[in-house]
């Protein structure tokens, strides 16, 4: 069993059980909560960094997957009374065929007007959100108490929805795992090295591009499914908010793109820095100004990321650090 | 003896530029056919017509006896046509090892990533990389670099390789001894079409020459014929009586 002496492998279960247990044995809902998000934030951008860190591609508007996902999530709930889980298997499914059909078709750019392209389709999803009379409109939906009832009442389903959560968030970190060995790991690298070289090699850059666009809006849409059913309201601003997108590309580059244990760092870190800064009361938004900051000392210095500068130092490392 | 590549009436139009036209060649099994021609004679962009980066505005391209006229280069190489690039083309953040295994995956073989890490082992060794598999590919040196080019389009296991002045920019010894790779690649009965500045190597390798001159063959035949051509002089050196008088000076 050669995965079984994966330092990876271990990881991954340690930091899964951490965020299950701690909250877990002693009942300590405000912990949950704090750790609730940050595993949102280490979802966002575990499957960010399949296409920054991976592919070379950078998408501004990754928050459109969470956000749509919340949508189909708690539409199949309320309105048609699914239950949970189906309901945010299916939402991911929707959202990831939807996916695939943009990327075929704005994965012919490159660069920079690839990511504005990214950022034009979460715009135009919350234009067109914001006009469905069934989805309520610019108002959006809420959920009633009674939906929480099959999952024994509103606190047995919080719960029960966090734990759903960290399953997602070891999800996203196997996937990337595996992906980063694989030879589809390996046709995404060769694409975001030199797209043309790699076509040459053999690599069909729009397959290999749109799947794994696809894929990487799967776990984020079955998230925000979880997230908004467990949030009780869902509005456009709020489900298609750039400011997420901005901050989980934030933190991808803090903790080292293309690596999977720096977006899951790059995510802890800068949640924790986040929720202090949040509950200052002297500034409101003030974690903008100190990721706008972060971003750019990032870019400018430290191009690798912590997992990146870590790997340099060290580089033994780097075999345990993939 | 049947062809291996044949291609026919081969044209491309860059708005008012015929940066190739109707030309006309094949190759057999296991052969070397140098492409020769002043700069901007069209020979990289034949290349690029044969390997898919180009779609052709006419002609047909036969490979192995398939018509894979306008294929993307993926298909190309799949099916068993590989190519270098003359400005070299790594995978820069990639190591020496790993750019192999990309052309060993997805070549012509289709192989799993644990086969194409021994192929590319091997193939290192045999183009004289193996003590810097490890390097990441944009710490090479240029003549480093090119032999990765040959090491990662071999990894295709392919049937033709396409070989884009590969030894442009390398000193002597270095010449030397890629022209001893090379040797070794014919000998494994893989063909070659090679572009080449160096009359040296090409007199040496080829078993044909062809002459391009502004996007047409200008002269088809042995290494000795070809350079003999009153044409193919007067290409190169201006008119025939510039050559008259180099010999009778020289």
């Amino acid at each position: 069993m050669s995965l079984l002496r994966q330092p990876m492998l271990w990881l991954i279960l340690g930091a899964m059980a951490l965020f299950a247990g701690l909250p877990g044995f002693g009942g300590d809902v405000a912990l949950r909560e704090g750790l609730f998000l940050t595993a949102i934030a280490i979802i966002l951008a575990s499957n960010l960094n399949l296409m920054i860190g991976y592919t070379g591609y950078v998408n501004f508007g990754n928050i459109v997957f969470f956000g749509l996902g919340g949508y189909f999530g708690v539409w199949l709930t309320t309105m048609h009374g699914w239950p949970l889980v189906p309901a945010a298997i299916v939402a991911a499914i929707l959202v990831s065929t939807i996916a695939l059909f943009f990327g075929l078709g704005i994965l012919r750019l490159r660069g920079s007007y690839f990511t504005l392209a990214t950022i034009g389709i979460n715009e135009a999803v919350r234009a067109l959100v914001s006009n469905i009379d069934a989805w309520g409109g610019s108002t959006g939906m809420y959920l009633s108490v009674s939906v929480y009832q099959p999952l024994g009442g509103p606190r047995q389903a919080l719960w029960i929805v966090y734990f759903l959560v960290i399953g997602i968030m070891g999800a996203s970190l196997f996937l990337s795992w595996f992906i980063r060995r694989s030879k589809f790991g390996l046709g995404l690298f060769a694409i975001r090295e030199d797209e043309d070289a790699a076509s040459v090699l053999g690599v069909h850059p729009a397959l290999y591009k749109s799947v794994i666009y696809s894929v990487s809006g799967f776990l984020p849409a079955m998230a925000g499914a979880l997230f908004f059913f467990k949030n009780g309201v869902i509005q456009p601003d709020q489900a298609f908010d750039l400011t997420m997108s901005t901050e989980a590309i934030v933190m991808l580059m803090l903790g080292g793109q293309g690596s999977v244990t720096g977006a899951a760092v790059g995510a802890f870190l800068y949640d924790q820095l986040r929720s202090t800064l949040l509950t200052s009361s002297m500034f409101s938004q003030f974690q903008l100004v100190i990721a706008g900051i972060l971003l750019l000392l990032i870019v400018l210095f430290v191009p690798g990321g912590l997992i990146g500068w870590i790997g340099e130092r060290w580089p033994r490392l780097r075999r345990v650090l993939e | 003896m049947t062809a291996l590549l044949e291609v026919t009436d081969l044209s491309i139009q860059f708005g008012g530029l015929r940066a190739v036209s109707e030309v006309d060649f094949s190759l057999a099994e296991g052969e070397i056919l140098g492409l020769i021609g002043p700069n901007g004679a069209g020979k990289s962009t034949i290349f690029n017509l044969i390997n898919g980066v180009l779609p052709p505005s006419s002609g047909r391209i036969l490979f192995g006896g398939v018509d894979i006229t306008g294929w993307a280069p993926y298909r190309v190489v799949r099916h068993g046509l590989a190519r270098t690039h003359q400005i070299v083309r790594p995978l820069n953040d990639m190591s020496v090892l790993e750019n192999c295994v990309v052309g060993g995956c997805f070549g012509r073989d289709n192989l799993t990533l644990a086969a194409a890490r021994h192929k590319a082992a091997a193939v290192i060794e045999e183009v004289g990389l193996g003590e810097h598999r490890a390097v990441l590919a944009r710490h090479l040196t240029i003549a480093h670099k090119k032999r990765l080019e040959i090491a990662r389009a071999l990894c295709a296991n392919p049937r033709l390789l396409l070989l884009d002045e590969v030894l442009a920019g390398l000193n002597p010894t270095e010449v030397a001894r890629m022209i001893e790779v090379l040797k070794a690649i014919r000998r494994q009965g893989v063909a070659i079409l090679m572009i080449e500045h160096l009359m040296q190597a090409i007199m040496s390798l080829s078993d044909r020459v062809m002459v391009l001159n502004f996007g047409r063959k200008l002269a088809e035949g042995t290494p000795a014929a070809v350079v003999n051509d009153p044409a193919v002089i007067e290409a190169y050196l201006g008119t025939p009586d510039a050559a008259h008088k180099l010999a009778g000076e020289g």
